[in-house]
């Protein structure tokens, strides 16, 4: 009965055809333009990405940025630089300490007081600028198992990261934008009992990451979503100007931290880990993602050694007298650190008076978001979310 | 290698392309002329001894006493591991500035040479308004043939980074204020 209807236009499910072949016969496509964003779940922030599909491929992707440009460039040059530091904050608001400390850095290189900065506030901006690595990967790794349908591990990164913005609240008050690295220091000591409890934390957090690996990294399913998924090679990914855990995951095994050491980071022992297609190709999502999961580590055994430095400092001045008037001199300064999502850079240009004449800060997700020109074509439609994850942009960076 | 033995090279290779430098400064730097900046780009990144495969950043900076535009490029060399090494290292740095005239600036695009440069690029003139000749993501409107804008919106005018600039009071029928008696933006 069913077997003696004939159909005229429908495949013949019995021959030997390829799936192409069969959806080529049945579902003639044309392209579509699709919207993604500026608002949606797996944008991480305001990014409107445009793209021309064809069924389920992904031909051309635009992203379209500026839906959170708030002109921090242009107040840059109305306030003096100890009046700035709030606005580094909330560039990239997921790692405040990071973005203090490429200012502090930059305006106490151009002033000249890099040499009057003690060695306890070295060590304390280190401990905080780790803290603040692991808490901002921990936001990454959570928001990509979010991305990719895993609700679980987002809690628990979570919950981790509560710890450590309950430290950094005991030291500045502060959960998210800190302003606690300023110019010539820091702006308040470390409170009572820091030291241990920052110590218990460790404790805690170390064992937890090879919790993580069980539940989320080695994980079937994620694997199959990102290995082999937006992959990018050494040399794009040095050609782009790519940094941070995007570059280290293409196999490039660059940091600034050891590059170019700043801050006394030459004095800590330290691994940088990159990508080794341990699960697809170098430089897919995978290796991006696995990266932030080993930083982890490496920041906890920086921070643990940054601790023991500490005994011995203690009474040493961590506020600068000519931190808040400092004039900026007639000269440019260009300066560069490791931030959690790659290198951030500020050029300030002073005048002789206190406001710069210039601020131009250089924005690690505003680089690592160009690559999706090139990486999201001829993918399939849910990779596009996964490769946008696995860049780990913050939009308050890439506008400012 | 210092910024003083780029300068020596450059100066071999272009002569008077090179038109001024400065070392004793927090950030040393070496003015090149427009005309020759994409010659001296795929120099820059190509000569064994340099081999400056990354660009930072582009920043550009309003020189409104002088009357001009310049635009900063900072650049640097990742090297591979030799020696039995494992980690990259950082080679010669630096740094180029380009000089233009603030109503006719035009340097050549280097989005060819270094791909980082294209969005760098858009946002320098999106925000100074330098334009890039070359450019592979351009368009032409009423302000001309240029690199497509990047933060602000497409159809928007002026350039927000000058220091000359005002602040528009509409906005395709957004007004900028809300007190009727106001006639400019109170900032």
């Amino acid at each position: 009965m069913v077997a003696d209807i004939v159909l005229e236009s429908q495949p013949d499910i019995h021959a030997d055809l390829s799936s192409e072949q069969i959806s080529q016969q049945d579902f003639p496509t044309e392209e579509m333009l699709v919207n993604m964003g500026p608002q949606h779940p797996a944008t991480h922030g305001v990014l409107r990405v445009v793209l021309r599909t064809d069924g389920e491929m992904v031909l051309e992707a635009v992203p379209h940025i500026g839906y959170l440009h708030r002109c921090a460039e242009k107040i840059g040059e109305t306030l003096a630089s100890y009046q700035y530091i709030p606005y580094t904050d909330r560039m990239d608001y997921l790692a405040g300490m990071n973005n203090n400390l490429a200012y502090a850095l930059a305006i106490e290189r151009l002033t000249g007081l890099e040499a009057e900065i003690t060695e306890r506030t070295r060590h304390i901006r280190v401990i905080f600028a780790e803290l603040n690595r692991i808490a901002s990967h921990l936001v990454a790794i959570g928001t990509y198992g979010l991305d990719i349908g895993a609700f679980t591990p987002f809690l628990y990164a979570f919950r981790e990261r509560e710890w450590i913005l309950d430290l950094f609240e005991s030291a500045c008050g502060a959960r998210l934008t800190y302003s606690y690295i300023t110019i010539g220091g820091l702006s308040h000591d470390l409170p009572e009992g820091f030291v241990d409890r920052c110590t218990e934390f460790l404790d805690y957090f170390e064992p937890k990451i090879p919790e993580y690996n069980n539940l989320l990294s080695f994980n079937h399913i994620f694997v199959k979503r990102t290995a082999n998924v937006g992959v990018i090679s050494a040399e794009d990914a040095l050609a782009y100007g790519l940094t941070g855990p995007v570059l280290r995951a293409s196999g490039v095994r660059w940091d600034l931290r050891k590059a170019h050491p700043d801050c006394g980071y030459d004095e800590y022992e330290f691994d940088i880990p990159i990508g080794e297609g341990a699960k697809g190709a170098v430089g897919d999502c995978w290796d991006r993602y696995f990266v932030r999961m080993c930083e982890m580590e490496q920041s906890v055994r920086i921070v643990r050694q940054a601790l023991a430095k500490l005994r011995g400092t203690e009474g040493q001045e961590t506020r600068h007298k000519k931190g808040k008037t400092i004039k900026l001199p007639d000269d440019e300064v260009y300066y560069e650190i490791e931030n959690p999502r790659g290198q951030l850079g500020f050029l300030v240009r002073g005048n002789g008076s206190v406001i710069p004449a210039r601020v131009k800060a250089r924005g690690p997700s505003f680089c690592n978001l160009c690559i999706v020109d090139k990486v999201c074509t001829d993918v399939l439609l849910a990779d596009v979310a996964a490769i946008i994850g696995s860049l780990d942009v913050v939009m308050g960076e890439v506008d400012r | 290698m210092a910024p003083e033995e780029i300068a020596e090279r450059l100066k071999e290779q272009f002569a008077d392309q090179i038109t001024d430098c400065a070392f004793e400064t927090a950030h040393p730097h070496i003015f090149v002329a427009a005309e020759a900046w994409h010659r001296i780009a795929l120099f820059l990144r190509d000569d064994p001894r340099l081999r400056l495969n990354v660009l930072r950043c582009i920043s550009a900076i309003d020189m409104l006493e002088d009357d001009e535009l310049v635009a900063v490029y900072d650049l640097y060399a990742a090297n591979s591991p030799a020696n039995g090494g494992t980690t990259w290292t950082m080679g010669p740095v630096c740094c180029v500035k380009i000089k233009v005239p603030r109503d006719n600036s035009h340097i050549p695009s280097v989005a060819d040479v270094w791909p980082a440069a294209d969005w760098h690029e858009r946002e320098a003139y999106d925000l100074m308004g330098i334009v890039f000749d070359g450019h592979p993501d351009a368009v032409t409107d009423a302000a001309g043939h240029h690199p497509r804008r990047i933060l602000c919106p497409d159809d928007w005018e002026g350039h927000p980074l000058r220091k000359d600039y005002r602040f528009p009071m509409e906005y395709n029928g957004i007004p900028a204020v809300t007190e009727f008696e106001q006639t400019r933006p109170v900032h």
